[in-house]
């Protein structure tokens, strides 16, 4: 099936193009870009007029909650998820249940993502097996069998000496090691950033110190064993001066942020909404302004959303002991685009590259493209769209977001994976 | 002035009016405690829930007299532990209390926040007994009508606040009722219990605990917590004792007219001396008594207000 979508702006950052295209897609690729392209015999045509075209967006941190977790979301559930928002392909994290630390598991979501997946799935394998951060779990079978990344995301592997073997052994799969940088005796159990409205609310806080000491360690390991270390959800300043600083100085460090650390400060907690609670904590205004300025300039290499679906009597709960996360997915493009692109903090180019080819790079992943023969995988922006969080209308299962009610404008308009269009 | 609060949750919320008319209805009700019928009508027909989420005698036995005294029904429903612990969630508890058809639901939790929880949720008045290290508002308006009552006035008061600040509901909502009331207000304690970003609530800090109580007019003494040793905050309580405790000889140096606090219950012998907590200085009792005036003008504010 050919598919050819007329009068659209084409940006492909990474090709340095911004200006009118058609493109013709087939056989899942894209097969031609031109203007005035015509249909062949039996192709649909879209009009994208007012409308921007750009390489799929790839969200490398989402917990698909499959196997185990059902009830909180599924391959199916948040693929949809993943299409309603405008991403093309998503990474989902190993903490499953059973952990994604085995070949089994990777095949059951790779062979799920094939039945029941509308968007690209690519699993991420544990570390150390049950995330326990004993032992490690057998690497190279989970780089055969797809994993395209280690982490024990969620939890923090302490042990710096394991970690170390951990980004060795790796090193000849070219698969990086993601870490959750969040030093658990510092961060003691916290329900939020410490400081004054911790202080306030009689909340305990977890020090920025929490996150940096593991950044700064990890740094140092990436030094030393010359693997690829990517910190997983950037949440402060200290941690964005460091990686300035290492990556000045050529170490494979590379990090993303999440929609909400760069939207949202701790002031947020004070409404004891549980949707404010996550790991890492929202941090103070000086982070967000660092944050912002590091995924401008390129400090920071993607945003990822940390997509974490929860069940509503898992938040509706005590907040210290309510769950940590919140769902993204279908917000974080809009947000994205009303929070940051609109008043001008980052332009929509470099937000197009840090969602789409910048994460394709860190992860090897197909796509990130529109060149002719690239897989036609495209995210179609209306920069024009109002919108209106609305959490009941999600595809997601889970509806544990801060953001609902917030109103604002441009939003995702069509999702196309392999050609084919899979939303809306 | 008129009461136009649903719930009374925080110190943080209130208007320095508010506090006053509190204070206020509080003397009111002090007489009362001294009838030989210690009963009015005010609050007859009305349902008061104690919601005791933590254990406590002295605040549910206090709310449960004030209720009392007031003609109120008073129910006390006690339970310990998390939703996990019970099977139970928060929210669902709560709300199987209101399907009762309570006036006001008075909520004391271990979990900060709880208590927003429940009023964000439920129809009816809801009272903040305490919640984690977050707030207990009728203890800071007990303590605030016990020095009012003491020194005739607050503005212009010096008070020292010594020990756990950082795990302390009791300090936060001092430190807040006596900020606006117009007191000037020192904490103290070892650093590892002062919390992070503490002089941006407008207090002094200070480790030495003779220059915090040197000009106090008021020593407000908190309990330490023996667990607070576990996580590496103090060495021992030995060692609190002989640094932090409060002994008949440190109060040489203080005014002769100081007032000595204590939200209670009191470790004698570890923050307070016992011949200090006995001594002409202490107001513990005071407090107490007056716990129950105050409580009574919350629950009249809250449920009966409307009637007057």
């Amino acid at each position: 099936m050919s598919l050819l979508i007329k009068n659209g702006r084409m940006l492909d950052p990474a090709a340095g193009v911004d200006e009118a295209q058609d493109v013709l897609i087939g056989e899942g690729r894209i097969a031609r870009v031109g203007k005035a392209l015509r249909a062949p015999a039996g192709a649909q045509s879209v009009d994208a007029t007012g409308k921007v075209l750009c390489p799929g967006f790839i969200d490398i941190h989402v917990h698909l909650r499959e196997p185990g977790f059902e009830y909180k979301e599924t391959v199916a559930s948040g693929t949809r998820a993943a299409a309603a928002g405008g991403f093309t392909a998503i990474c989902c994290m190993a903490n499953t249940s059973p952990v994604n630390d085995n070949r089994a598991v990777t095949d059951y979501i790779l062979a799920k993502a094939r039945a029941e997946g509308v968007v690209r799935v690519y699993p991420i394998g544990a570390v150390t097996k049950n995330l326990e951060g004993a032992q490690l779990a057998e690497l190279a079978e989970l780089a055969e069998a797809g994993c395209v990344a280690f982490s024990d995301d969620g939890k923090c592997v302490m042990n710096a000496e394991l970690y170390r073997r951990a980004m060795e052994y790796t090193l000849p799969f070219g698969t990086p090691v993601i870490s959750h940088a969040e030093d658990c005796t510092l961060a003691h159990g916290a329900a939020m950033n410490e400081g004054l409205v911790s202080t306030e609310l009689g909340l305990r806080g977890q020090p920025a110190a929490a996150e940096e000491v593991m950044v700064a360690r990890d740094i140092v390991l990436a030094e030393l064993t010359g693997a690829h270390v990517h910190i997983a959800h950037v949440s402060t300043a200290g941690s964005v001066r460091m990686l300035r600083e290492a990556r000045a100085r050529g170490i494979r460090v590379t990090s993303e942020v999440t929609p909400h650390h760069l939207l949202l400060t701790e002031e947020a907690v004070r409404s004891w909404d549980a949707n404010t609670k996550m790991a890492p904590p929202l941090r103070g205004k000086r982070d967000v302004e660092a944050l912002r300025e590091a995924l401008a300039d390129g400090t920071i290499d993607c945003v990822a959303t940390d997509h974490a679906p929860h069940a509503l009597a898992e938040k509706e709960d005590e907040f210290a002991e309510a769950a940590n996360g919140i769902v993204g997915l279908e917000t974080a493009v809009s947000l994205l685009l009303d929070g940051l692109v609109r008043p001008g903090i980052i332009d929509l180019s470099t937000l197009v590259t840090r969602l789409s080819t910048a994460p394709a790079r860190l992860l090897n992943l197909p796509g990130g493209s529109l060149s002719p023969g690239a897989a036609a995988d495209i995210t179609i922006l209306d920069l024009a769209q109002p919108f209106t969080v609305d959490p009941r209308n999600f595809r997601s299962r889970s509806r544990n977001t801060p953001f609902g009610g917030r109103t604002g404008v441009g939003a995702p308009w069509m999702t196309i994976v392999g050609g084919v269009p899979v939303w809306p | 002035m008129g009461w136009k609060r649903k719930d009374l949750l925080g110190m943080q919320d209130l208007e320095a009016a508010e506090i006053a008319e509190v204070l206020d209805t509080a003397d009111s009700m002090r007489e009362i405690a001294t009838r030989e019928i210690k009963k009015v009508p005010t609050l007859r027909g009305k349902t008061v829930v104690n919601l005791f989420f933590e254990a406590s005698t002295r605040t549910r036995t206090s709310f449960e007299i004030a209720g009392k005294w007031l003609s109120a029904d008073v129910i006390n429903f006690s339970t310990s532990g998390s939703s996990a612990e019970k099977g139970e969630s928060l929210l669902d508890t709560a709300k199987n209390i209101e399907a009762m058809s309570p006036d006001v639901v008075i909520v004391r939790h271990r979990a900060a926040g709880a208590p927003a929880l429940l009023a964000r949720h439920l129809r009816c008045s809801v009272v903040n007994a305490g919640d984690g290290a977050h707030e207990h508002p009728t203890q800071a308006l007990l303590d605030l009508l016990t020095i009012r009552q003491k020194k005739g006035h607050l503005d212009g008061l010096n008070v020292a606040i010594v020990g756990d600040i950082a795990h302390s509901r009791v300090a936060r909502s001092n430190i807040h009722g006596m900020k606006k009331a117009g007191m000037t207000v020192t904490v103290a304690g070892p650093p590892t219990l002062i919390p992070p970003a503490c002089q941006e609530l407008g207090v002094k800090v200070s480790h030495r605990l003779e220059e915090a109580i040197a000009h106090a007019d008021v020593i407000m003494m908190l309990r330490l917590q023996h667990e607070r040793m576990r996580g590496g905050l103090i060495p021992s309580i030995r060692e609190y004792s002989r640094v932090w405790g409060l002994s008949l000889g440190r109060l040489e140096h203080c005014r002769p007219d100081v007032l000595i606090m204590h939200p209670g219950p009191v470790n004698r012998g570890v923050e307070l001396a016992p011949e200090v907590a006995d001594s002409q200085y202490s107001v513990i009792l005071d407090q107490v008594a007056n716990g129950v005036a105050v409580r009574m003008a919350v629950l009249f504010l809250l449920a009966g207000g409307k009637a007057q």
